[in-house]
């Protein structure tokens, strides 16, 4: 049943692009843009609580790879290629990095891609001598849109399965606490590794999609750490711990975003910023936590409070 | 009130007074505008990184224009009517996906009937398909590529009025080698280059053109954007010998490194920075010490219609305009008006007249070569109060360049 | 050419230094990693701007302006905007996700602000950028002062939280914030003046900063990024850490630049920073979980 609501569900979002215009077309390729990033950022942020600025430093791999071999490859075995770079580097940085926590984590992640932005910046201008690229394909909104859609279907499909295999049952453990997770003897380390991989292939692969979009392609277009914070926000105001959480928190704020940068276009920041913080002070679980809460009070029965999930 | 204080309230008064006139026209219609209005569109960057660029030469002069042309009653059409320019402006966040959709949201939900490009050679090429596909002329003037004559080619409504990187390269190479057949320079010359596209632009034509003019790079690194140092290069080319410093820099990188050269009192004969060099701030930097100083671009000081173009730009937005893409852009719109009056908004029409026509506007006469502004200013120096332009030196209007650069 | 490159890497490293000191107060002892750090010290960078152009008064004397106000903004941004966060906390993990999304939003407001009030121009001015020769290299005023004032806020922090009650009891909530209230150590208010001080920290360094560097409104991230990567490698919450750090950084930038290649300094510092924390997790001087 489940399977043919989602395939039903999903037809629905693919015929989009045919009733909106360009601009709606466009704003599907963000909103599943944002959606699968959201998404898949929680599949690993989410249960270990490493919160991840790296997300810009996958994205920007992809879509250099996508401006580098455009030309020389078909565009299959492009993104075969993005996602293979993109796979090949979580692994080196997972294996180096998933021993530190908290804080250092985070700005780790941070230093991780601009280092990254830094060093491709060097070889293009030293070895290759050229820096920014052009991306001729002839790929429209709508073409984007599909391939967002596809693989953001397969994100949310492939973090419903690990929530409930035994991989997302260890993620729990380790989320509450590390120490309890290495005395059930849960490989911590093997753990880590595989989600952060799965996680920063599906973000290379997001990349590598949406470059075409852009025609010109240089380091500080596709390394912009907005993109990190977005992703972020967007995952922690739906509530990173649950399946659709990130979904619920990237399209509203992406709507928001469009509305608010179109209607106040001088004052943009200042919005966003108040608007920031009110989700911070109003919406302090995310917003499917407090949808609950809501209902629940609706339904009369608040004193059974779900405190294990409540702590996103 | 300070200068600062007082341009930031200069600037928002008549933004505060723009607004508050938009929302009122929006529930009543005055009486002036009885005619439908014609809606430009544009998306620019207002936040983010590419906001100090969009601000310094984009902006001012839209915002200029379209009150300019509302205060003559309108944009002329060809049967001699005027209707008013209304704006629908969005900020793209400095981000490229943001930039095309606002784009996509212009041409077919807003549906305006033209739009004005994005600050930035980025921006511009990433728009350039969608422009394309919706017809749209695109009057690309913040983007210096090397491209430009294929990119025309490839959009046929596309006009690139910049030049690209290996036009400013060998005219500053052929400043120079001028300079040193007179014997004031010696044969060595020290450059960095900013590690961005615009910068590897300039300095991959510029390596080339230096050997062929017989001058040797004793000193030629790249350094990274955002870099605000420079004690540890400059110590390195002060020593160099070199008695031309080209730096192919960006802002505020530019400043730094000219700060820098001042402290230290590094006089070189010949002192070139990148972008930012034009700018009305530059003088600023240098403590009004910038006689001498060279950079891209360059107005002719002695004209007219440059002339009260600062002015005018001047009173409107409480500084002046940068010299080098400030008035090409205002040129741009210029032409834009007077290709409308000529031929009416239908965009192919007046894609032809863009392409074909002859146009007067505060840089001169301008008629595009192959949908391209060639006619350009590519190497400009502090001359007085001015940044005047040296060269090409055969044109109507150049200076002559000073050399050696007087002493900070 | 080795002792000038030495020379400059140090006075580098000091305005890295300064910049970080605030951070790593206001995270080491508040617990509050604030992303609109960079965004405070470009307050103080415009303040002292329009009290040296339109007034005359030095960015040295303006500093006895900012430095009590950034104390005073970050008093009431502590109270206002932190406190409900910390009660909602309780002291577990919570606070830190809480901070960063606060503080982010916090960020956008003070920027957009700015973008309104000063415009995206750049701005600049110039006091004391005359050069001192010293060592065979010469170095501008500006930079020097900011360097020694940065060693001695340093120097002068760490005394006062090794020396004193005051600062024993600051390291206590830094060290344990969950139990120094055993001890009878009001933690709220201490944090709130730990935070207090990193924003009048900011505050000298912005003004400091804008001695010789050009800003604009939207710089605000690079001082925040520039001073997290500070910060993170000393240690959090470690004063003589971070001073340590911020030198490392600059003599590791100095010196690529001088013998291996300037197009790779920001590649160095990021590598350092990285190597850093595979060595140590926890930074330079942290403690092992702190």
């Amino acid at each position: 049943m489940t399977y043919i609501l989602s395939a039903l569900g999903l037809a629905a979002l693919a015929v989009l692009p045919m009733l909106f215009g360009d601009y709606g077309t466009g704003m599907l390729v963000g909103l599943a843009g944002y959606v699968t990033l959201a998404t898949s950022w929680a599949m690993f942020s989410g249960p270990t609580r490493y919160i991840s600025l790296a997300t810009v430093a996958f994205f920007g791999v992809g879509a250099y790879t996508v401006a580098v071999l455009n030309e020389v490859l078909p565009y299959p075995l492009v993104l075969l290629a993005a996602a293979g770079i993109g796979a090949t580097m979580a692994l080196l940085v997972g294996l180096s990095t998933l021993r530190l926590a908290g804080i250092y984590f985070v700005i780790f992640t941070f230093g991780l891609a601009e280092l990254v932005r830094q060093l491709i910046t060097w070889f293009e201008v030293n070895v290759t001598g050229t820096l920014g690229r052009y991306i001729f394909l002839d790929l429209e909104a709508k073409h984007i849109y599909w391939q967002l859609l596809a693989l953001g279907a397969a994100t949310l499909a492939l973090s419903a399965w690990i929530r409930r295999s035994r991989l997302g049952l260890a993620l729990r453990v380790i989320g509450d606490d590390e120490t309890v997770a290495a005395h059930s003897g849960i490989n911590l380390a093997r753990t880590k590794l595989v989600l952060f991989v799965a996680s920063s292939t599906i973000i290379t692969l997001v990349g590598a999609i949406q470059a075409p979009r852009w025609v010109y392609v240089e380091p500080s277009i596709v390394f912009n750490p907005t993109v990190s914070f977005l992703t972020v926000i967007m995952a922690l105001l739906g509530g990173a711990t649950r399946l659709w959480g990130p979904l619920f928190g990237a399209v509203p704020l992406f709507l928001l975003f469009e509305w608010l940068s179109a209607r106040f276009p001088d004052h943009f920041s200042i919005l966003l910023g108040l608007m920031f913080m009110a989700v911070v002070y109003a919406l302090p679980d995310g917003v499917l936590a407090a949808l609950e809460k809501f209902r629940r009070k609706g339904n009369g029965n608040s004193a059974t409070k779900p405190a294990k999930e409540a702590n996103a | 009130m300070s200068q600062n204080s007082r341009r930031a309230l200069l600037r928002a008064l008549p933004l505060a007074m723009v607004s508050a006139l938009a929302l009122t026209s929006a529930l009543s219609t005055p009486l002036a505008a009885q005619e439908t209005p014609v809606t430009i569109g544009y998306a620019v960057s207002k936040s983010g990184p590419n906001a100090t660029g969009a601000g310094i030469t984009t902006i001012p002069n839209y915002e200029l224009w379209v009150k300019e042309v509302n205060e003559a009653g309108g944009l002329e059409m060809p049967d001699g009517t005027r209707r008013p320019i209304e704006v629908v402006e969005y900020d793209d966040r400095s981000s490229a996906e943001d930039l095309v959709r606002a784009i996509e949201r212009l041409a077919t939900q807003d549906k305006v009937d033209l739009i004005l490009p994005p600050w930035g050679t980025g921006g511009n090429l990433a728009i350039a398909p969608l422009m394309d596909r919706f017809g749209y002329p695109q009057l690309a003037v913040t983007s210096v590529t090397d491209m430009a004559p294929e990119f025309a080619k490839r959009w046929d409504r596309s006009f690139w009025m910049l030049g690209g990187g290996h036009d400013y390269a060998t005219a500053l190479v052929e400043t120079l080698a001028a300079a040193k057949e007179a014997g004031t320079i010696n044969d060595k010359v020290a450059m960095i280059s900013v590690a961005d596209g615009f910068g590897i632009d300039l300095v991959k034509a510029a390596r080339p053109a230096f050997e062929e003019a017989g001058f040797d790079l004793v000193y030629d690194e790249s350094y990274p954007l955002g870099t605000s140092d420079f004690a540890a290069i400059l110590n390195e080319v002060q020593g160099s010998g070199a008695d031309s410093f080209v730096a192919f820099s960006y802002p505020p990188g530019s400043f730094g490194v000219t700060k820098q050269a001042m402290t230290v009192g590094y006089n070189p004969k010949v002192f070139y920075i990148g972008v930012g060099g034009a700018f009305p701030i530059y003088g600023k930097i240098t403590e009004g010490k910038q006689e001498g100083v060279m950079s891209i671009g360059g107005v002719d000081a002695m004209s007219p219609a440059i002339e009260e173009y600062f002015a005018k730009h001047t009173a409107a937005i409480g500084n002046p305009p940068d010299s080098w893409a400030s008035a090409i852009t205002y040129a741009s719109l210029e032409m834009l008006e007077e290709a409308v009056k000529r031929v009416g908004l239908d965009h192919e029409a007046l894609a032809g007249e863009l392409s074909t026509g002859t146009f007067d506007t505060v840089i001169g006469e301008v008629k595009l070569e192959d949908n391209q502004l060639r006619k350009l200013w590519w190497v400009g120096q502090w001359q007085g109060e001015h940044f005047v332009a040296v060269s090409p030196a055969d044109r109507e209007g150049a200076a002559t360049p000073v050399t050696p650069k007087p002493e900070w | 050419m080795f002792l000038s490159t030495l020379f400059l890497g140090l006075v580098l490293g000091g305005t890295y230094a300064l910049l970080a000191l605030g951070l790593s107060l206001q995270y080491g002892i508040a617990r509050i990693m604030n992303l609109a750090y960079g965004e405070f010290m470009l307050l103080a960078c415009f303040a002292v701007t329009m009290m040296f152009t339109s007034w005359g008064l030095g960015p040295l004397w303006g500093l006895l302006v900012v430095v009590p106000l950034g104390y005073a903004l970050g008093w009431i941004i502590h109270t206002v905007m932190m406190r409900p966060l910390i009660k909602r906390s309780g002291g577990g993990g919570r606070l830190e996700v809480d901070t960063i999304l606060a503080t982010f939003g916090l960020l956008f407001v003070v920027q957009g602000l700015m973008l309104v009030t000063f415009g995206s121009d750049f701005t600049s001015y110039s006091y004391l950028d005359r050069g001192i020769g010293i060592l065979g290299t010469t170095i501008a005023a500006n930079r020097l002062i900011a360097f020694v004032v940065s060693l001695v806020i340093g120097f002068g922090l760490y005394a006062v939280l090794i020396r004193t009650r005051w600062g024993r009891a600051l390291r206590a909530v830094a060290l344990a914030p969950g139990s120094a209230y055993l001890v009878g150590i009001d933690v709220n208010k201490l944090g709130r003046q730990g935070f207090a001080l990193g924003g009048a920290l900011a505050a000298a360094g912005g003004a400091l900063v804008s001695m010789f560097q050009t800003f604009s409104a939207t710089d605000g991230v690079v001082f925040t990024m520039k001073a997290l990567i500070v910060v993170i490698m000393g240690g959090v919450g470690n004063i003589l850490g971070a001073l340590i750090a911020g030198l490392l950084l600059g003599l590791a930038e100095t010196f690529v630049a001088a013998f291996i290649d300037p197009g790779l300094t920001m590649a160095a510092t990021y590598t350092m920073f990285l190597a850093v924390l595979l060595w140590r997790p926890t930074g330079l001087f942290g403690k092992a979980g702190g």
